[in-house]
């Protein structure tokens, strides 16, 4: 990852070597910045924790519904990572998916619309809402929190006009409905999770030669072999859980393969990703949440870059709402609400992300979602009440937040 | 009245005229004049508040003009961005340095101006790009080109920024007090590199509160006192004490300001 300025050397204890890896991943934690390790501490624990007291937790048919339950809200946080990033908020995301949802529902049921206009116009109304509160926030310079709060209550009431004060809208097309109800063929999922195990191991050597041709240190094979082949092994375990029959009577109807949800939430992480890691937009985005004013002189448009975080983060709204949609069956005016967007704050905040701005990858949505996911659905197979369940997800957070606050004052001294 | 330096047969590289700028109702700076030449060190010096800092960010069009012409190289343009500096070759290197402590060197270096592909990042030329810059100022303090700027020390984040407005093969670079943080062995390397500058042939100009490091790399001076040009001159012409003067009182001899109380400022105390 390292090139040293005067030792071009590849092996001049960069961190190109395997000491130099766990060295430099070390000191990036002392120096604080803890990047997914809280989060992965608490999945690992959380689900040793639930197997031991709830056996259930541990079979293959709980597994895939933890991804299917968490699907909409790890959607929505994965938006959110984009305002976060730049220190700032959006308190209506959950309602962004709830209305975009009843549109949606709308525009298939009483307009019968295909279902790829209705996906369509769901995420024009995403969009626009988006730029709407990007333009609010941006333009007339209210904090994005009352903006935001303001279009919360909003939205609400939008929701409810959509569905006529309350009327449940039951969706009956079968491509939104696959979405988070039906499968990847056994075999297409073996074949996804070849083709991102050889992409990833793609993307790593061409990096490797780029580095070796220009003379810059690269990582050395061995920590190449050991990302690819953890990775290999990660997802080369969940497809294989996945592919097991989940059904109780395979006879009569056969449940085998991961849930679309999953291939959809890995496009779109493997996307903005790229985009915040490899494009000079994602780079800008870092540099507005780190100091506006640098971005500002360096020359970058920091009102665009603002707008289009807050059009991102409402798109993936509109998209989380397509997966709680599909997931129900059915869109209600309470899609969306109760702690839709308080959870998916949490899950991009657990999973590493900062609420000060600039810090945090769509990784982090991806790994909160889950840790809340895994909370939700392991206190619900003990039996406890919701009440319970809200007292411990708010603590999680609260503990998310305060290693984010504390990892801060490390970072920088003299804040 | 701005008492000048001889007449120069080169054209300036910036040349500013009849600059002015106000904050709402408090103007900053009236009636400004100001020019770099090429190859030269020209030190801006004047008392806290005389309106270096503000003049300075009119040149880079952080601040839009008032009132003047702006000049560069000889033909008047309009500097309305950060970028409309930038592409006239006009680095600034700001007191507070303008990094982003959230990335690193490599990125910090290449922040709004990045080297890409296509769509994606040109990583390793930025990365060459950077090393090399910073190897060719003589740079030893700082251990990896990836490392984020959050740990690094003052005179190392003086470092990367002079790096950066250097990086651009920039036609002004401007520095704003770059000494003021730094130790005495940081500080003879920043003039080393300050004057290497100017006789690569940049225009440089160096802010500075230290006659020291005015007298020890500068060609010209230009001294500004309360928002107004109290006098451009040639380092060689002037004494320690004279520059002091014109920063404190706007005059000294016949150099100078003029006006019917003699700080060309009218009834302000």
């Amino acid at each position: 990852m390292s090139a040293v300025v005067h030792e071009r050397k590849p092996e001049a204890g960069s961190a190109g070597t395997l000491s130099g890896l766990t060295g430099g991943y070390l000191a990036r934690i002392r120096g604080g910045d803890m990047g997914a390790l809280p989060a992965v501490t608490a999945l690992v624990v959380l689900c040793l924790f639930f197997w031991a007291a709830q056996p259930t937790f541990m079979t293959q048919g709980n597994f895939a519904n933890l991804l299917t339950q968490g699907g909409a809200g790890i959607v929505i946080a994965m938006g959110l990572v984009f305002v976060l990033l730049l220190g700032e908020i959006d308190l209506s995301a959950g309602f962004t998916s709830g209305v975009c949802a009843a549109v949606l529902a709308v525009a298939l049921t009483r307009q019968d619309w295909p279902w790829y206009a209705a996906i369509g116009v769901s995420l024009a109304v995403g969009v626009l809402i988006g730029l709407t509160l990007g333009v609010v926030v941006v333009r007339i310079g209210i904090p994005s929190f009352v903006v935001t709060l303001a279009a919360f209550l909003a939205l609400q009431g939008v929701a409810l006009k959509i569905m006529d004060n309350g009327t449940n809208i039951s969706i009956h097309d079968k491509t939104v409905l696959a979405i988070a109800n039906d499968n990847v063929p056994v075999l297409l999922g073996w074949a996804l999770c070849a083709v991102a195990v050889l992409g990833y191991a793609a993307v790593l050597l061409l990096r490797y030669r780029g580095r070796a041709a220009r003379g810059l240190a690269p990582e050395s094979m061995a920590v190449l072999g050991l990302k690819v082949a953890g990775l290999a092994l990660l997802l080369g375990a969940a497809v294989f859980v996945l592919s097991l029959e989940r059904s109780y009577n395979p006879a009569f109807h056969s449940l085998k393969g991961m849930p679309i949800v999953v291939p959809l939430i890995a496009v779109l992480l493997v996307l903005w990703t790229f985009v915040l890691n490899r494009t000079s937009f994602g780079r800008h985005v870092y540099a507005v949440g780190g100091s506006q004013e640098a971005a500002r002189r360096a020359g970058i448009d920091v009102d665009r870059i603002r707008v289009t975080a807050f059009v991102l983060c409402s798109a993936m709204a509109a998209v989380g709402g397509l997966i709680a949609a599909s997931r129900a069956n059915s869109v209600d005016p309470n899609t969306g609400g109760s702690d839709v967007l308080l959870k998916a704050v949490g899950a991009a905040v657990i999973g590493g992300t900062s609420l000060f701005g600039g810090r945090g990858r769509m990784l982090d949505a991806v790994l909160g979602g889950m840790v809340i996911a895994v909370i939700d659905n392991g206190m619900g197979l003990m039996g406890y009440s919701a009440g319970t369940k809200f007292i411990v997800t708010g603590l999680v957070l609260l503990l998310a937040a305060g290693v984010d606050a504390l990892s801060r004052k490390r970072a920088l001294p003299g804040r | 009245m701005t008492a000048s330096a001889p007449p120069d047969p080169r054209t300036p590289v910036i040349e500013l005229r009849g600059l002015d700028k106000s904050f709402g109702p408090v103007q900053v700076l009236h009636d400004v004049a100001f020019s770099a030449y090429p190859g030269e060190v020209t030190a801006l010096v004047g008392d806290n508040g005389a309106g270096k800092s503000t003049l300075v960010k009119c040149v880079g069009g952080i601040h839009p003009i008032d009132a003047g012409e702006y000049l560069f190289e000889g033909a008047p343009v309009q500097v309305n961005s950060p970028r409309d500096a930038a592409a006239l070759g006009v680095e600034i290197v700001y007191q507070d340095l303008a990094l982003c402590d959230n990335l690193d060197i490599v990125q910090n270096m290449f922040l709004g101006r990045e080297k890409r592909n296509g769509l994606v990042l040109d990583e390793y030329t930025m990365e060459e790009l950077a090393a090399k810059t910073l190897a060719g100022l003589s740079v030893r303090t700082v251990k990896s080109v990836r490392q984020q700027v959050s740990s690094l020390s003052g005179g190392q984040r003086q470092t990367v920024a002079i790096a950066k407005a250097v990086l651009w093969n920039s036609k002004v670079v401007i520095l704003d007090e770059p000494t003021a943080a730094l130790g005495v062995a940081q500080t003879q390397q920043v003039l080393e590199l300050v004057r290497r500058l100017a006789d690569k042939g940049l225009a440089v100009v160096l802010i500075s509160h230290n006659m020291n490091d005015v007298f020890a790399v500068s060609d010209r001076i230009a001294a500004l006192y309360l928002g107004r040009t109290a006098a451009q001159v040639r380092t060689c012409d002037v004494t320690h004490a004279q520059v002091v003067e014109l920063i404190t009182s706007g005059r000294s001899g016949d150099l100078g300001l003029t006006g019917a109380n003699g700080n060309g400022n009218g009834a302000r105390a």
